[in-house]
């Protein structure tokens, strides 16, 4: 099995930039993400990285990518099923098994699911959770967007302009996006809005051909035909699997100190995926910096040297 | 064997006609996560060498194949053998998890 000093777990501005330090600090370091870059690589314009005034996020990601491959990070792209603690610590993907000193979490977040009958099973058969992708293979058809924040009145905004007819179905009336968008979403002629209500089923037969729903106002169950639908009710961390390994908030976030450390000694976690206050780029780019400082300073006292801090030019 | 473009033109003898299991990735310009999965298709059609073809297909210009296989969600990978569809995997993949795809039909 490989030994490394360091596993990130993720693949994002957090854990590309924790590869950096890490390897800065010369750790021997493995960054495992099904791919690289995260959310931000998904962000069309990135407009507030000190020093670029404008990048798109998937050209921001892969030039921090390849700063981490500079300094000769590993890379592996596969999926983390659990990580166990013992003498070493162990993660395991769904491929293979490593052993490590030290971990740190920073896989960020993922598209909320409904968790409604017929999602999974058309999940790619007319379920869809990014609307820009899918979007353009919906044309003249009719489409649904579930969701009342400022990303799914985008989503319907950007579909009006593909799909012959728009639903729009949110579960609360008091809109939760910005009422500038929620107008100009309204003037759409073909985007119906409808909120109160909440969905029960996605049906059809190979493919969505329906969606059912119970209006709140006077619980009567109704039923849409459409050829899709759009879940855009936001993110949440994917932390079921640490259940019971290292401490989560109500929210389901990982929970992390000032200086990354979690309620497990080596298990280190930073960016989106922790209870950190802002989602934002720049901040999870520090808090992976602090993250695999912690870590390297845990190594170190843990091998009876003193850590020093990351300065200056290193070759 | 480096990553191989498919079209609608070459479908047929690239992919159906192909003595070898086949990946392709049914991808758009537009579309984000089909962007991070362009890096990990190159990588994969490097790494698996002559043992399998690996190789994507732009569902805007080849809308023909994309409509046969009825791809609605970007990207869709889809395994071939002997011209029959074995796994259609939708959203974005981690290498090793379609390493290990390719790897049961070869």
């Amino acid at each position: 099995m490989s030994n490394y000093d360091v596993i990130i777990i993720g693949g994002g501005p957090a854990g590309l930039t924790a590869a950096v330090y890490c390897r800065r600090r010369e750790l021997k370091t493995l960054v495992i993400a099904k791919a690289v870059g995260g959310q931000a690589a998904l962000a069309h314009e990135v407009q507030n990285w000190p020093g670029t005034e404008s990048i798109s996020g998937f050209e921001l990601t892969q030039q921090m990518k390849a700063q981490a491959d500079k300094w000769g990070a590993e890379f592996i792209s596969d999926e983390v099923l659990a990580v166990a603690e013992g003498e070493k610590i162990l993660v395991k993907t769904t491929q293979g098994e490593y052993q490590t000193e030290a971990v740190i979490l920073a896989f960020g977040l993922t598209p909320r699911d409904l968790g409604v009958p017929g999602e999974k099973e058309f999940t790619g058969r007319g379920v869809s959770y990014c609307a820009t992708c899918d979007g353009p293979l919906f044309k003249n058809k009719s489409v649904a967007v579930v969701g009342g924040g400022n990303a799914a009145s985008e989503a319907a905004e950007y579909l009006s302009r593909l799909a012959k007819q728009v639903f729009l179905l949110s579960d609360t009336c008091d809109a939760a996006a910005e009422a500038t968008l929620v107008d100009k979403v309204k003037a759409i002629k073909n985007i119906s809005v409808t909120c109160g209500l909440k969905v029960v089923s996605i049906e059809g037969e190979g493919q969505v051909a329906s969606i059912k729903y119970t209006d709140l106002k006077n619980n009567e169950n109704k039923k849409l035909s459409l050829d899709g639908v759009f879940i855009e009710i936001g993110y949440s961390p994917k932390t079921a699997w640490l259940k019971g390994v290292v401490d989560l908030n109500e929210r389901g976030e990982v929970q992390a100190d000032k200086a990354g450390l979690t309620s497990v000694k080596g298990i280190f976690a930073a960016g989106d995926c922790t209870d950190v206050g802002f989602k934002q780029i720049v901040i999870a780019a520090g808090e992976g910096a602090k993250a695999a400082l912690s870590a390297y300073k845990y190594l170190a006292a843990n091998k009876g040297q003193t850590a020093r801090p990351d300065w200056g030019e290193k070759k | 064997m480096s990553e191989i473009i498919f079209t609608d033109a070459n479908f047929e003898a690239e992919v159906l006609k192909s003595d070898k299991v086949v990946l392709v990735d049914f991808f758009a310009t537009w579309c984000g996560p089909c962007k991070m999965q362009g890096p990990i298709i190159e990588e994969l059609a490097k790494e698996i060498g002559d043992k399998a073809k690996v190789g994507a297909m732009d569902v805007d210009v080849n809308p023909a194949t994309a409509g046969k296989y009825n791809v609605m969600s970007i990207p869709t990978l889809i395994v071939f053998k002997n011209g029959e569809v074995k796994n259609t995997m939708m959203g974005l993949q981690g290498k090793e998890q379609l390493k290990a795809e390719i790897e049961k039909y070869v």
